[in-house]
């Protein structure tokens, strides 16, 4: 029963990705030339209410569906790995025109070159997994 | 009925995007969609390379459940909900597309030069899709998360290591259309 829920949170999501237009290419594009409020708009609507609800459930301590109290974890503290990581990420979110989310609704939509390019983020994924030890964190 | 047949404004796809964040914090799990990528290489033996891939995979499985879902709404919104898919993007943004070689931007959802099968003939666009992806991929990792997990789930958090992500996201993104595009295109 909840793993019919996860896949419908899933699907209901990608079709707003698709929808909104943030799976989109030129959006990300456009987004990276300042040329347009929309994808400004859509992080900052979503950030909005993400941070009301966020800060609403840590302070009064809300509960999950299913009666555990919920833990939003902290980040760990440091600056090069989300500095480095970060610029390594926008490089390749301008350059695909899709960030993971994205990159399955693509598939999905029918794009079969983004299976190239979601085959060449998990050998990224890789690639980090096995550099770790010797990268600044 | 119509108004869901046509592009979503900002409005109301950047509420139903914190919806789907709420929904999972209130299911007990959190909102990233690159972890994914590592729960594969896991799937795929990487436990074998690097003690980064040994965890306990399955307790993962509905976030799997998550994306194979986003490929379904993939599939739904451009089959059933899209009979015009084109992205009205900015008559600038088209003039700047223009100038690099893009000829379809406002006429579709994606550069055909990259994104049809065309591009399976053409090398060196061939070698920017792989480069792209690897790039998203070590990068998410690297900085602990990508645009749901950072920019959504993290600033929603207030975390400061969040910000310096989305900062550095902006950087990459802005170095590559501003100053590599003219040079790749």
């Amino acid at each position: 029963m909840k793993s019919v829920l996860y896949l419908l949170i899933g699907t209901f999501f990608g079709i707003v990705l698709f929808k909104s237009e943030a799976a989109s290419w030129f959006r990300i594009y456009e987004m990276f030339q300042f040329d347009s409020f929309h994808m400004y708009g859509i992080i900052g609507s979503a950030l909005a209410l993400g941070i009301l609800f966020t800060q609403l459930t840590k302070r009064k301590g809300l509960k999950s569906f299913y009666g555990e109290k919920i833990v939003i974890a902290d980040k760990d503290k440091s600056f090069y790995r989300y500095a480095i990581g970060g610029v390594c990420f926008g490089l390749g979110w301008a350059l695909a025109g899709a960030c993971p989310g994205p990159m399955y609704v693509l598939i999905g939509a029918g794009y079969v070159p983004i299976i190239i390019v979601l085959a060449s983020a998990t050998i990224g994924t890789l690639v980090y997994g096995i550099l770790k030890d010797k990268l600044p964190h | 009925m119509t108004k869901i047949l046509e592009p979503w404004p900002w409005y109301v796809s950047g509420p139903l995007i914190a919806l789907t964040m709420a929904i999972l914090i209130l299911m007990g799990k959190r909102f990233g969609m690159s972890s994914n990528l590592r729960t594969l290489c896991s799937i795929g033996g990487a436990g074998k390379l690097a003690d980064f891939f040994r965890f306990d995979w399955k307790a993962q499985r509905w976030n799997l459940l998550v994306a194979v879902g986003v490929f379904v709404g993939g599939f739904i919104a451009q089959n059933f909900l899209s009979p015009n898919d084109a992205v009205a993007i900015s008559e600038n943004t088209i003039a700047k597309l223009n100038t690099l070689g893009f000829e379809d931007g406002g006429q579709a959802y994606m550069p055909q030069a990259l994104f049809e099968n065309q591009v399976f003939s053409n090398p060196k666009n061939l070698v920017l899709l792989i480069l792209g992806g690897f790039l998203v991929g070590f990068g998410a990792r690297y900085a602990g998360g990508c645009t749901s997990g950072h920019a959504i789930s993290g600033l929603s958090n207030l975390q400061l290591p969040s910000l310096i992500a989305v900062i550095g996201f902006f950087v990459g993104g802005l170095l590559m259309v501003h100053v590599i595009f003219p040079i790749l295109f």
